[in-house]
């Protein structure tokens, strides 16, 4: 039965929303040594929202507030992996808030609100929902990194990403609007459909296709278009770095599924935005791995690492089809997992005073704790593509779909670059295995962190060995809601 | 009811489970437990491989023990074992050397032995994996796998210039295999979305296509085997791994790539394998050739054997592709006898250098005054590795000599020069080390071997006599699988001209 206006596809967002102001304002009542309530809170609103994700999803596509929101497979799925990353953020990132004074309650509510930015985007479809999430979480997070500011390095970090992220704004916005010039809507399916019966005019929806192909390869820091990666990576405080790096992954990826696959997606429009993919997915893979190599603090090698394994899931992406678009989708969750058990272990090697983010930090780590050495261990491995790791999954579905687009050179050259990335990864391995260690001190961190390390490290293996439901999840859902 | 029993898996997974217990000793403390354990688990492993060899019907034609269960249905990757008799000896030369590698490193390890043992019971169940698999991506994912735990075992319990060897080691084979991905997913998609070696078999392909997919292929196999000219990471990971290390990667990684070439170059792309046998035949004797000079002048004795490897890996190579029954079932033999015969030496070296610390020929000298019980043994695997008839390394070397005469005299008698090359690096070494006056105070003190020592060696030296005189129990099972990859080969599958 249809309503006027059903809103529960949007419980979640309206739920989060609520439960954003009643943070705001029980944080004033709460004092400091008492802001586990705070903290207890946020992730009881997380885990509510995953539990109306849940009830609220049908498998089809339901539109509402006049078809600007929709509520389909693809976003549902989606939307639990960010509640599920950022529930284990925050567990791996309580004992360095605390000690570094930062465990209060502004960093709780930017998390959140960008969170629904996130979910916003995720669900829009319209241009302007789109870009209203898109700005939500902009916003939070440009906060967010500045979170210490008396650190030069990261108000530098926040300036520079602030300063990018509105240039990039500015471009989508642009090219936005050309495409409600060539198409007379701003509705995503309708901006489809519109394409699909010869209604639009080509020469300006091409115009408005390349900026808003600029303004995605900025939300997912492709090259040319990944100057604030590294500066954010390095300046922002750690946590701060794992949620930037982790959770907005899955928005900008559905954010590309809207506008490329969906409202862009008419198959004479993927040849043109194909080719901008291909530039951009080669300069990743080139500039992001061969810049890892030279890198000696830990945070800066991760983030031109995470420039090359995006270049990976645009690789998935520019296949233009569902085999395609599930691989680049399967290729960011493993991403996800993978960023979050390699900042998550910075996270638990640091500790009062001392930030563990340099790779020699990691020396002799198999000598400390030879348990902790070992997830690392798969970690890296998995990002390097090396099975039975999950990372060699994700590399193999890419591979295949750009095999199939008929792009062997492409293929090719993936993989030579991705011996590049061997070569740096190892190091890390070298580093905790090969190497005495040079700070004996055992590991502080709480139990529930190691508790969820061991989880996060153990999962890269196990969806190693038994990858198939992850995959079919992604395929699936991507066919649910990509008719 | 041996056919009903997942045997193939257990071959795969009795090491990987015992691998984990071990692990799970954890810290030093408990290194007692972690040697028992581990060594119940290798012998476990490789009981269970035995009722394969019990229970194979060397007459039938096509895979045995087969196990198929779907893994990756979105890519139709199916978890599927199944054995002939070339995997068959392969499986059980990798269990058994799994037992010698944790009794040789029973004292000799010292520092996280947990850890130590289980690499090499990963090591082993993933290379039982290699030999079974008969799904091309199961293959590789095996194939990839065995690269973790050297890279750990090289870098951890290495010599002083391990992290170079490790990291060498790692990337010269990565870069190999990479390009066998992206050929085994174009093969996926040219098949209409299968990975079974069976379908790929059938496939027809262009000999275009042929040629690309060999030569990635070929990278990958040519590296692991490995043929001159990319042999260059072996002497380092050689020289610098620990005596387990050396051992495993001469008797059984070095397979791998030789094992490649059977499974997947030869009958997925077999006109290219015909069309390109002179380049691999050229490259298999420069190695026989060349290499055996080149290990004639080393100083080192890791370095000496691990040069010796790659020539005798040329005469896998080259039987592989001389494409006649005597070749291919020589270069099998071939195989199985080096990794007994070079697992031997490296223990010998390990031996030598446990209680000296030193692979120099030229720091040792009349060892036999001391030791006369390791001479005996030592010299018995010189010769083998001389290819001395009546031990095992002359089998594989004369039987492939015959097929290479069958086809051009001249390479045979290249190949031919190994004898005389072999004989003189092996036995000019063993003469330095082990002949003469005793050579200076160390070796004075020398103490002959221990009972563990004297029990691996002695197991390795029954083998490889008992390969030499009676070579029928290995032989017998190869004469089906070879004669039907032989038949499969010669057909060709290019498709007709439309």
């Amino acid at each position: 039965m249809q309503y006027i206006l059903p809103l529960w596809p949007a419980y979640p967002e309206l739920f989060l929303l609520l439960m954003v102001c009643v943070i705001l304002v029980a944080d004033l009542f709460v004092s400091d040594e008492n802001r586990i309530v705070t903290y207890a809170l946020t992730q009881a609103t997380l885990i509510g929202c995953a539990i109306l994700t849940y009830l609220t999803a049908t498998g089809e596509p339901v539109y509402t507030f006049s078809g600007m929101f929709v509520d389909d497979l693809m976003s549902d799925v989606l939307k639990l992996m960010t509640y599920l990353g950022t529930v284990v953020v925050l567990v791996y990132s309580r004992t360095y808030l605390a000690t570094r004074d930062l465990f209060r309650g502004e960093f709780f509510v930017l998390v959140l609100f960008a969170i629904l930015g996130m979910l916003i985007m995720i669900s829009a479809n319209h241009m302007l929902t789109l870009y209203l999430g898109l700005e939500l979480m902009s916003l939070a997070l440009y906060a967010s990194v500045a979170l210490r500011r008396d650190s030069p390095v990261a108000t530098e970090a926040a300036m520079k990403y602030f300063v990018l992220g509105a240039l990039s704004s500015g471009m989508l916005l642009y090219g936005m609007s050309m495409i409600y010039g060539a198409t007379g809507t701003l509705e995503i399916t309708r901006i489809a459909e519109t394409i699909a019966e010869g209604a639009a005019t080509d020469f300006v929806l091409i115009f408005g296709l390349v900026f808003v192909v600029a303004g995605i390869g900025f939300k997912l820091g492709a090259v040319p278009f990944h100057m604030w990666i590294p500066d954010v990576y390095q300046g922002a405080p750690t946590p701060v770095t794992l949620i930037v790096s982790s959770a907005p992954k899955f928005a900008a990826f559905a954010f590309i599924m809207r506008l490329l696959g969906q409202a862009l997606g008419a198959e004479q429009l993927v040849a043109e935005w194909q080719q901008m993919l291909v530039v951009m997915a080669v300069l990743s893979l080139v500039v992001g791995n061969i810049t890892a190599i030279a890198q000696t603090n830990l945070k800066r090698m991760l983030a031109y690492s995470t420039i090359s394994h995006m270049g990976f899931v645009l690789l998935g992406v520019l296949a233009g089809d569902i085999v395609g678009y599930s691989a680049g989708m399967f290729y960011i969750v493993v991403y996800v997992l993978m960023n979050i058990g390699t900042f998550g272990m910075i996270l638990l090697l640091s500790r009062a005073g001392f930030e563990a983010e340099n790779i020699d930090d990691f020396k002799g780590l198999n000598q400390r704790s030879p348990w902790y050495a070992f997830m690392m261990l798969l970690l890296m491995f998995s990002m390097t593509g090396i099975p039975p790791t999950v990372g060699f999954y994700a590399k193999l579905a890419v591979l295949q779909a750009v095999l199939d687009a008929g792009y062997l050179w492409l293929a090719v050259l993936a993989v030579m670059m991705s011996l590049v990335g061997a070569f740096y990864y190892l190091r890390i391995v070298k580093v905790m295995y090969f190497d005495p260690p040079v700070d004996g001190s055992p590991l502080t961190a709480r139990e529930d962190a190691r508790m969820l390390m061991s989880v996060n490290g153990l999962a890269v293996l196990a969806l190693g060995i038994l990858p198939q439901p992850l995959m079919a999840l992604c395929l699936y859902s991507i066919r649910a809601s990509l008719q | 009811m041996l056919q009903d029993m997942p045997l193939l898996s257990l071959a795969i997974w009795v090491p990987i489970v015992a691998g984990l217990l071990v692990l799970a000793t954890g810290s030093d403390r408990h290194a007692p437990v972690a040697r028992v354990l581990a060594l119940v688990g290798s012998i476990l492993g490789f009981v269970v491989t035995l009722p394969l060899y019990a229970g194979y019907d060397p007459a039938a034609h096509g895979f045995q023990f087969g196990e198929l269960k779907p893994w990756i249905e979105t890519f139709n990757i199916n978890y599927h074992l199944g054995i002939d008799g070339i995997s068959l000896l392969l499986i059980l030369l990798n269990s058994f050397t799994t037992v010698l590698v944790i009794i040789a490193g029973w004292e000799v390890i010292r520092e996280r032995v947990a850890q130590y043992m289980a690499a090499f019971l990963f090591l082993s169940g993933v290379m039982n994996g290699v030999f079974a698999a008969l799904d091309a991506m199961l293959f590789y994912v095996f194939f990839e796998a065995t690269l973790i735990p050297m890279f750990i075992i090289i870098g951890v319990w290495g010599g002083p210039n391990r992290v170079y060897a490790a990291l060498k080691f790692f990337l010269y084979t990565l870069m190999g295999s990479l390009l066998t991905l992206v050929a085994l997913i174009y093969l996926y998609n040219v098949s209409g979305g299968s990975f079974a070696l069976a379908d790929l078999y059938r496939l027809p392909l262009t000999l275009a296509s042929q040629v690309a997919i060999f030569i990635a292929f070929f990278l990958a196999f040519a590296v692991k085997v490995p043929m001159w000219p990319v042999h260059t990471w072996l002497p380092d990971a050689h020289v610098e791994a620990p005596t387990g290390g050396s051992v495993v990667l001469a008797a059984i990684m070095l397979k791998l790539g030789g094992y490649g070439f059977i499974r997947l170059s030869l009958p997925i792309v077999p006109d290219a394998s015909q069309y390109l046998a002179g380049f691999v035949i050229a490259l298999s004797l420069i190695a026989v050739v060349y290499i055996g000079l080149v290990a004639l002048v080393q100083s080192d004795m890791k370095k000496l054997i691990a040069y010796s490897s790659i020539a005798h890996m040329g005469f896998v190579t080259l039987g592989l592709f001389i494409f006649n029954a005597q070749g291919l079932e020589g270069a099998v033999i071939q195989m199985i006898s080096h990794g007994f015969v070079s697992g031997a030496l490296f223990l010998c070296v390990g031996v030598l250098y446990d209680r000296l610390h030193s692979r120099q020929i030229a720091d040792y000298g009349g060892v036999v005054n001391r030791m006369p019980v390791f001479a005996a043994l030592f010299m018995l695997f010189a010769m083998a590795n001389s290819g001395l008839p009546g031990t095992s390394g002359f089998v594989g070397e004369f039987i492939v000599i015959l097929g290479a005469m069958k086809v051009n005299f001249w390479y045979a008698f290249a190949a031919g020069w190994t004898l005389i090359f072999g004989a003189a690096y092996t036995l000019w070494m063993y003469k330095r080390v082990i002949f003469g006056g005793v050579a200076n105070t160390h070796v004075a003190e020398l103490k002959d071997i221990n009972l563990r020592e004297f029990l691996v060696l002695g197991l390795l030296a029954v083998v490889v006599l008992y390969m030499g005189l009676y070579p029928n129990p290995f032989a017998e099972v190869l004469h089906v699988p070879v004669n039907d990859i032989l038949t499969h080969v010669m057909q060709g599958k290019i498709p007709a001209a439309q």
